[in-house]
Parts: structure tokens; C-alpha cells; sequence
């Protein structure tokens, strides 16, 4: 049969410009149908990247050549390292990005990827051979052929806006629903479920006294997403900080049934970690003010997000409250907040690469799969990307651990646990924080990138020399051990056990930096700063890493006790009907993910290995 | 499905035998070689036959239908006469029996697990009932049983979940409406957990003990009468006697039942300067039993006390008292009741703080939770900048609980149970 393309990737958001990317970069011929050229890349929600495990997100997606992190150093307008005060492994990088600079460069991105075509135009249907998806249908009726479609179409699955009771059908504020395509995926009978978002109303910053508000500035030195940039490249600015108050919070009481959340009209499950004002007014009532961030929106764009005050109450509430506050009291609002209803397809139907395991052919990546974040989005896109281009290709699936990236954690949750609420990703997600840092990401990935063929030359080359320098500069500060007497004159906190140590396991200690041990080694300082800095971050968690690396060991000997693709949960007796229900829906792969399904037991866990070492038997038998 | 067999009463020469069928042929099987059977959990005399319709014995055969059997499936049992002639020609039988096979070790237990008629605790919990030999052990597996150790270990569990929830509250919401200082409370969750944690360690060892028996070590001068009171107390001549110093010289050990607890007496040499190489040998054994003993006796005929470092609860006694004077008699039995009922008394007050947890295995998991809560805690101490480390610490304690439990690792701890299993139980 003749292709249009390797890959269709539908949608131009974060995941679908990410997926379109990944599948180009592998050399498949990819065509990235969106419903117009200027909706690639557009922040949707805060004008923000990064953050406590976004940022890890962003940047594991750079060390696969991705472009999240190119286009957020880009469009950067303040950046600021998060927990700069706690240990590296907690740090994430965050970016206030300028909306339009962010969305030009992944255009720009987008037209000079080879390999990528952009197709205007409403993807209404999907072209089926049988039960598998074998290209789309247009809204003029043309037929794309592909070898594997990626949909990354958000909150289009019946999205239902709501300010205050007024609602109406849409994706975004100003998109058209696709109404076709929303019942081909009906007829595969995947499991759906249904969330909420929100978000604020956004403000005309000429109107805010920003001489009342505290000044929130970006970091001295910025730290940037990706291993390739070396600077900001705009002017930076400043975030305000303003509070709501005791008369926000009368406000917003007063009107609480107005509210499309409050006055039961929305039935979807929102966030907790991202509560809209009202329901942090009424779940925390206790609480006299909340934090309000405004954050500008772009250089020559007036508008101003202000983080923290998303909502579902009416236009005239929104008004009332937001001049509450301190700053905003002529506030002008440029664009009321608005909830969106959605429904998203139970990620515990997709397989680790993101396919949906009964349509062969169609991948899922994004908010349509229960996440949120652009960042989780993009990072999915890129699996989903990969993955559709090496099927494409007849290439072997490349997969994600949780032993080694913050993408693996999200993959596994989501197609293991399933969501409850939009997931978003936390650095307590990650049972290996501290071998899984922002700062060393290119040292887990880049190698599998440059293996599987998605890292382009640039970035071979500045990894190649990199790891080069840093091998060299971690063998150095290994070569020579001392003694606890030779250490003396540094005046630390040593276990007088005897034994020599080197300067590397030396800067495990704490307050020992590079510069602290000159007196012992005084060419330590010709090491380059960064790979310095590295060395320091990867040493400081070195004997933790060690120790982790037994459990690492235990979950990679769970993930290869492999749980056949029709195993049968229901005949397992002694298993509730509760987790033989969730087990059936997850299909864990192995023994590790079975464990991870919400709700297992350790009783549970032990029946299921009974029945697959049963299993076993008989078939050895 | 296999259908298994063992011989699950002890071999050898009794009274009755019992033989176990479980399995999906468990019941054709039975009523092949003894006709019509008893209603299930009903019993019924039988002649089984083989099947050439020879006779192999009378005996007493029940039934258990699925689910409502030990093993979850169905069960034949065959109650036979006692003699080791009758089983070898009844396990014969059912060998050549198709889909028959002699079960494996634990293979039992192994069923009842899969079928969810025991859990994991229970089934450790049933080994030591099994293999009690004393009223303490009996009531200390019953407690196994009833799964109060995996209630205790999800109590600290939820504790420290908790702890580490409020560290990570403060690492990743730091850009959001920081949390007021958490440590205060992380400290006390972890505090209360390690005390917790401690009594239940130090309970472990009692608990072991009560499991595997407590050493009781009898040292003294040669010739003061050690081997004498170890005969006297075991009734029968357990140890070597005469009148010349010296007799006893490897440790001997005999294991009895004193009040319910599980007592292994300890026989050593009589401790003395000697040239003697083999003696020499003997004594040095019988210092270092002595020594990691749980209770030491000393005899003594002249009221010296050779030099043994002895702890509170030791005890000290005269013997031949037979000859006059304070002490013991194992000639006249006289202050031995007293004796006894002194080391049970000292035992059993040990024996009341047995905690939940039984096994090394509990123990170490417990040992391993409370070295890095007590290095979480000193790292609550350093502020913001160590919270990655100290909650990496409680993570790593949450994990060894986990392992107590049987929530990671469920392969090996599988095998360690299974392996202490044997044949037909």
C-alpha cells in the first residue's frame, strides 16, 4: 500500500510538535496535521515551563534532542532554579516564557526539521484497515495514509467550557470541537473517564499597580533547560506577588453557587495540587490568604497571568474579586478564567510505548491520556513519537524504566495506575530521586537517543566531549586516596576508621566542595566549572546511589518476571473482585507493575506470583 | 493441575498414620481403592484396595470438597494403621495412580497459599505451630497466626508514610504556598516509630528464643556435681559421672520442656588450670557457651565462684547439699523443685516481653527501618538543604518494613519460607 507518510502525528500542542519531532528525527517521514499552522506550540494555560519534576521532564527530553527545552531557553523572560537551597536532586529549573517568542520557535523548529511536513486541517476521521488505524480523513475530505497515527488532540474528547452557568462545547477558548472524530474513538470502546481544568482570568498588566507588589525577580545566574544553550537569549523580567484577602474570600464565598463547580454543573475531577480559588476558599478555610503570582505573559504582550486564582465563577464575580486584592484593584481583565470538562481515555489502555494496546497502529500522548502540564505532555509526545516512527520502521520499541528517568515513572503510572485526577509529575514520584536528576539527565539518555538515532550531530558531538571531560575529571579526583592523618588540615568531620579516601568520595561529605580540598591537590582547580560542578552533584549522592542500586536491582529482577498478555485475572481465587477489575484493566507487563497497581496488596502480589510460578510449572512440565 | 500425596502424620511405627490426596483426582482416586465414599467432613471405615482388588489396609477415610479444605482444593484423607509396611504399600499405590505424584516439600502449604487459605504471615505462623514443642511456642505461633505482626508493621508503616509525605510537601510545593515547619512533626513521627520499632527488636530475640529454645549453661568448678544436676533434671543419664574431675569434656547439650519453655541445658566442663590439652579445649568451649548463654548456673560446693563474667539474673547455689548445709541435692533432690522453678520464674519473665515479631528475618528488617530512621532524624536537624537525603532515609526504612511484610521482594521471601518446610505439612 502507498503511505503519505511513516507517521501522522495529530495536533500541534506540546505533545504533538514533541511526537512530530521525535519521528522526524528518527528519519521517518512524518506529516503533522493541525488545525492551523499558528496553533503549534501555543501555551494554552500558565506562560510557564519547568518546574519540581517538570523541569526534570523538560530536561530528559532535551538529552533525546528534543524541543521543549530549546524553545523554553528561547522564550525564556525569567528563569529561576526551584530549591536552590536543597540538594540537586530536588532542584528543577522554571522558565517564565514569552508566549509568542515560545510558539515561534517551535514553529520555526517545525518547518526546518527535516522529514516533518505541517498539514493544515481538521483531522474528522481516522482510515481503518479492519481494527487498525491506517491514516486520517480531512475535513476536505482528503485521505492521509501512515503507518501509525499519533493523537494528541488534548481536551477535545466532549470538552465542555464553563463560566460561572454559561457553558458551552470547545476545546480551547476559541477552538472548534471535532465532533467525528470524538465518535470513531467511541466505537473502540476505550475506557474513558472525566476531568477538569481551570484557569484564571488574565489581566491587563497596564492596569496593575505594580509599585504595591512585591517583586518577584529571576535567578542572578540563570539556569537554562538544554545541555545545548549557553545563555539567556531576551531581556528578563520580574514576577509580582499579590495576595487574596478576607473581602476575596467574602466575595467568592457570597457567590460559591454561582460557580459551574459549585453549583453542580461540573462532575469531572479536578487537580488537589492545583485547586481553583474556590476550592481553596472553602477546603481550606482556615487559611486568611492565599499566594497570587503574576506572572507577564510576554515582552510587548500586556497580559498578565495570575497564577493561582484559576475559577469557574461568572464574569462579574471574577471582576469583584480580582479588584480585592491588593494591586489589582483597577485591574482591567483581558479575558474572563474558565473551567474546561473533558474526557480522557484511561491511560491503563495503552502499552509502555504509549500505543492503544486493542487498535494497533493508533498512539495516545498528552492531556487526552489524564495528564496535565505541558511538560508531561511533551515528554509523552516524545515516547509515543519515537515509538510510532521505529513501528513505522520495524525497528524494536524503545521503552522507558523508572530505574533510569522521570519519563519512565510517568509511562508506568499511568499505563499501571491509571489517573484519578489530572496527573501531574512530582519528584516524589521518582523512587530513585537521586540518581535521577535534572542535572544528569544527559548522562541517563543521551546514549540511548544516539543509539536508537534521534540525537542529532550537534548534540553527539557536545555529549561525546562532555562525558569525555567528565570521565576524565572524576578519574582524577579518584586517582589518589589519603588518609585520615594526610586529610587533617582540612578540619572535617572524618570517622577516624582508617580507611583512605579519595576527593571524590570526600565531596559526599557535606560542606565539602572542590574548592575546600585545594590544600590537597592544588591542580584540582584546572578542572573546567561545569564539569566541576557536575562531578560535585554526581559525587555528593554517591554512596546513596550505591545503596539504591540493590533496589534498582530488585525492580529490574520484578520487571523481568513477565505476566503473559492474556493472563487471567479472574480465575485467580482469593483475589478481590476490586483488583482482579484493576489488575484486568492495567495488564501489567511484570511482576514490578503489578505491584504498583493502586490497591495491591502484599497478599495479593504473593497469590499472583504463586499463580505465575504455577503457571510456569505447567508449561515446564 | 497435579494431584499430591505425603504421609502428613510423623513416619515410623504408631497407632494411626494419616495420608493426604489433594488435588482434582484427589477424590476419584479414593473412591477407586475404597468404593463409595463418606459424605465430605464426614468419616468412614474402608478397605482400600489396589487395583487388582488385593487388600492394603482398613482404615478410616474423609473428605473435603473444594474450596472448603486445608490446601483450597479437594482432599481425600486416608487414617491408616501405624506401621511403615501399610504406608509404603498405600504411597505405592497411589503412585502409579496417573496424574499422581508424591508432593513436594511445603507443597501443602504451597496450595493453601495460592488458594488464599493462608496468608503469608500465617504460613510462618504455622511452621512454628507445627514445629512448637512447648505451651510458650504453641500460644507464640497462635499470635503469628492471628497476623498481629503485619497489623504492627502497617501501623508504622502509615507513621512514617506520613513523616516522609511531610518532607516531601516541603520539596515539591516550594514554589507554591509554602507549608509551615514540618520538622517538628517529622521528628515526633519518627521518634515514636523507633521506639516502637526498638521494643519490638529487643522482644525479637525473646521471641526467637521462645521459637528455638533458651540456653541454659551449667558451670562450675570440676567435680562440684554440673553433670549430676543436668542428669537429675533431664531424668536419665544423660552425661557421664564419676568422682574424677575432669569427666565432662564437650558441651552436652539436653533440650526439655521446664514449664512450658523450651530449655536447652548446657553440661561443660568443670573450669579448672589444667595442662591437660583436650581438657584445655573442653574448657575454653565451655566459657564460650557459657557466655552466650541466656542464663548461666553456677554450682559451687565451697562457695567460691570461679572467675565468669555473670549477668543480674544468674544464679549461684551450693550443691551437695545432701552433705549439709544451703543449696542443692541431687542425691537427696533436695532445693532442685526450687532450682527449677527459680530458672522458669527468670525465664518466664523474659519469655512475657516476646514481642510479635519471631524470626532473624523480622529482626534484621526491624534493625535495618531503625538505622535510617535514627539517620533521617539527625538529618531533620540540618534544614532544607538535607531534606532530599532525609527523605530518601525514610524511604529506605518504609522499604525494609515493606520487606517484613512481604510487599517487595515477595520472590525471596517465598523461598525463605518455603525452604523451612518439610515434606507432607
Amino acid at each position: 500500500m502507498e503511505h503519505d507518510f511513516d507517521v501522522i502525528v495529530i495536533g500541534g500542542g506540546h505533545a504533538g510538535s514533541e511526537a512530530a519531532h521525535a519521528s522526524a528525527r528518527l528519519g521517518a517521514r512524518t506529516g503533522l496535521v493541525t488545525l492551523k499552522r499558528t496553533g503549534i506550540g501555543v501555551m494554552s494555560c500558565n506562560p510557564a515551563i519547568g518546574g519540581l519534576g517538570k523541569g526534570h521532564l523538560v530536561r530528559e527530553i532535551d538529552a533525546m534532542d528534543g524541543i521543549m527545552g530549546r524553545a523554553a531557553d528561547l522564550a525564556g523572560i525569567q528563569f529561576r532554579l526551584l530549591n536552590r537551597r536543597k540538594g540537586p536532586a530536588v532542584q528543577g529549573p522554571r522558565a517564565q516564557a514569552d508566549r509568542k517568542l515560545y510558539k515561534q520557535a517551535v514553529l520555526s523548529m517545525t518547518e526546518q526539521q527535516p522529514n516533518l511536513d505541517i498539514v493544515e486541517g481538521e483531522a474528522v476521521d481516522f482510515l481503518m484497515q479492519g481494527d487498525r488505524v491506517c491514516g486520517v480523513i480531512l475535513d476536505d475530505g482528503s485521505q492521509l495514509r501512515a503507518k501509525a497515527v499519533v493523537l494528541t488532540t488534548g481536551t477535545f474528547l466532549r470538552g465542555v467550557i464553563h463560566i460561572g452557568d454559561s457553558r458551552r462545547a470547545g476545546g480551547r477558548m476559541g477552538d472548534k470541537p471535532s465532533v467525528k472524530l470524538a465518535e470513531r474513538i467511541d466505537s473502540f470502546n476505550l475506557p474513558l473517564g472525566r476531568l477538569k481544568t481551570g484557569t484564571p482570568p488574565r489581566l491587563d498588566g497596564r492596569t496593575i499597580a505594580w509599585d504595591k507588589l512585591e517583586s518577584q525577580p529571576g535567578d542572578a545566574e540563570p539556569v537554562l533547560f538544554s545541555f545545548l544553550s549557553r545563555g539567556v537569549s531576551v531581556r528578563q523580567v520580574s514576577c509580582g506577588i499579590t495576595h487574596t484577602n478576607a473581602q476575596t474570600h467574602e466575595i467568592i464565598q457570597a457567590n460559591l453557587a454561582r460557580s459551574a463547580m459549585y453549583g453542580g454543573h461540573i462532575e469531572g475531577v479536578g487537580p488537589r495540587y492545583c485547586p481553583s480559588i474556590e476550592d481553596k476558599v472553602v477546603r481550606f478555610a482556615d487559611k486568611s490568604s492565599h499566594q497570587v503570582f503574576l506572572e507577564p505573559e510576554g515582552l510587548d504582550d500586556h497580559t498578565v497571568y495570575p497564577n493561582g486564582i484559576s475559577t469557574s465563577l461568572p464574569e462579574d464575580v471574577q471582576h469583584d474579586y480580582v479588584h480585592s486584592m491588593i494591586g489589582l484593584e483597577q485591574a482591567v481583565i483581558t479575558q474572563p478564567g474558565y473551567a474546561i470538562e473533558y474526557d480522557y481515555v484511561d491511560p491503563r489502555a495503552l502499552g509502555a510505548q504509549l500505543n492503544v494496546r486493542d487498535v494497533p497502529g493508533l498512539y495516545l500522548a498528552g492531556q487526552i491520556n489524564g495528564t496535565t502540564g505541558y511538560e508531561e505532555a511533551a515528554a509523552q509526545g516524545l515516547v509515543a513519537g519515537l515509538n510510532a516512527a521505529l513501528a513505522a520502521c520495524d525497528a524494536d520499541p524503545v521503552t522507558f524504566s523508572r530505574t533510569t528517568s522521570y519519563i519512565g515513572v510517568m509511562i508506568d503510572d499511568l499505563t499501571t495506575r491509571g489517573v484519578t485526577e489530572p496527573y501531574r509529575m512530582f519528584t516524589s514520584r521518582a523512587e530513585f530521586r537521586l540518581s535521577l536528576r535534572a542535572d544528569n539527565a544527559d548522562q541517563r539518555l543521551t546514549q540511548v537517543g544516539i543509539d536508537i538515532g534521534c540525537v542529532g550531530e550537534e548534540r553527539q558531538a557536545r555529549f561525546k566531549d562532555k562525558m569525555e571531560r567528565l570521565e576524565a575529571g572524576r578519574a582524577k579526583l579518584k586517582e589518589r586516596t589519603y588518609t585520615p592523618k594526610e586529610l587533617s588540615p582540612l578540619g572535617l568531620k572524618l570517622s577516624q576508621d582508617g580507611a583512605r579516601r579519595s576527593i571524590y568520595d570526600l565531596l559526599a561529605l557535606p560542606d565539602v566542595s572542590l574548592a575546600s580540598v585545594l590544600p590537597l591537590d592544588a591542580t584540582v582547580a584546572d578542572i573546567d566549572p561545569e564539569v566541576a560542578a557536575q562531578l560535585e552533584r554526581d559525587a555528593l549522592y554517591a554512596n546513596y546511589v550505591d545503596r539504591q542500586q540493590r533496589d534498582v536491582d530488585a525492580m529490574r529482577r520484578d520487571e523481568l518476571k513477565e505476566i503473559p498478555a492474556d493472563f487471567d485475572y479472574a480465575v485467580i481465587d482469593g483475589l478481590s473482585n476490586e483488583l482482579k477489575v484493576k489488575l484486568s484493566k492495567a495488564r501489567p507487563v511484570n511482576l514490578a507493575q503489578a505491584a504498583r497497581v493502586d490497591g495491591m496488596t502484599p497478599a495479593a502480589l504473593t497469590l499472583l506470583l504463586a499463580r505465575l510460578r504455577k503457571a510456569a510449572r505447567v508449561k515446564s512440565a | 493441575m497435579d494431584t499430591i500425596f505425603a504421609l502428613a502424620s510423623a513416619p515410623g511405627k504408631a497407632g494411626v498414620s494419616v495420608l493426604r490426596v489433594s488435588g482434582p483426582k484427589a477424590l476419584p482416586v479414593a473412591q477407586a481403592m475404597c468404593g463409595p465414599l463418606p459424605a465430605p467432613r464426614h468419616s468412614a471405615v474402608r478397605t482400600l484396595r489396589r487395583r487388582d482388588g488385593s487388600t492394603l489396609d482398613q482404615a478410616l477415610v474423609l473428605t473435603f470438597t473444594a474450596p472448603a479444605s486445608f490446601t483450597g482444593e479437594d482432599v481425600a484423607e486416608f487414617h491408616l494403621h501405624g506401621s511403615p509396611a501399610v504406608i509404603a504399600a498405600v504411597l505405592d499405590t497411589l503412585s502409579m495412580e496417573d496424574g499422581l505424584r508424591q508432593a513436594e516439600a511445603g507443597e501443602f502449604t504451597r496450595r493453601a497459599l495460592e488458594n488464599n487459605r493462608l496468608d503469608l504471615a500465617q504460613v510462618e505462623g504455622l511452621a512454628d505451630l507445627i514445629d512448637s514443642e512447648t505451651e510458650a511456642q504453641r500460644q507464640q505461633a497462635l499470635r503469628v497466626l492471628s497476623g498481629a505482626l503485619g497489623d504492627q508493621a502497617e501501623a508504622w508503616r502509615r507513621d512514617l508514610i506520613r513523616a516522609a509525605a511531610l518532607i516531601e510537601a516541603t520539596i515539591d510545593f516550594a514554589d507554591e504556598d509554602i507549608p509551615e515547619d514540618v520538622m517538628p512533626e517529622v521528628r515526633d513521627l519518627i521518634q515514636r516509630t523507633s521506639v516502637s520499632l526498638d521494643r519490638e527488636i529487643a522482644g525479637t530475640t525473646i521471641a526467637e528464643r521462645v521459637r528455638t529454645g533458651f540456653e541454659v549453661a551449667i558451670i562450675g568448678a570440676p567435680n562440684v556435681g554440673k553433670s549430676t544436676l543436668l542428669n537429675t533434671l533431664a531424668g536419665r543419664e544423660a552425661a557421664i559421672t564419676s568422682e574424677y574431675a575432669g569427666t565432662t569434656r564437650d558441651v552436652i547439650e539436653v533440650r526439655m520442656d521446664l514449664g512450658g519453655l523450651p530449655v536447652t541445658l548446657l553440661d561443660t566442663a568443670g573450669l579448672r588450670e589444667t595442662e591437660d590439652h583436650v581438657e584445655k579445649i573442653g574448657i575454653g568451649r565451655a566459657l564460650d557457651r557459657a557466655r552466650l548463654a541466656d542464663l548461666r548456673v553456677v554450682l559451687t560446693e565451697d562457695g567460691n565462684v570461679p572467675a565468669v563474667e555473670l549477668g543480674p539474673d544468674d544464679i549461684v547455689t551450693r550443691t551437695k547439699a545432701d552433705l549439709g548445709g544451703e543449696g542443692i541435692s541431687s542425691t537427696t533432690g533436695k532445693g532442685i523443685d526450687d532450682l527449677v522453678q527459680r530458672i522458669r520464674l527468670i525465664l518466664s519473665r523474659r519469655a512475657a516481653n516476646a514481642g510479635i515479631a519471631t524470626r532473624a528475618r523480622h529482626r534484621v528488617a526491624m534493625q535495618r527501618a531503625t538505622g535510617h530512621l535514627s539517620a533521617a532524624s539527625a538529618l531533620t536537624e540540618l534544614g532544607p538543604e538535607a531534606a532530599d537525603i532525609c527523605a530518601e532515609e525514610l524511604r529506605t526504612a518504609i522499604r525494609a518494613l515493606d520487606s517484613l511484610v512481604g510487599r517487595v521482594d515477595v520472590e525471596s521471601l517465598l523461598d525463605e519460607i518455603f525452604s523451612s518446610f518439610c515434606i507432607g505439612k
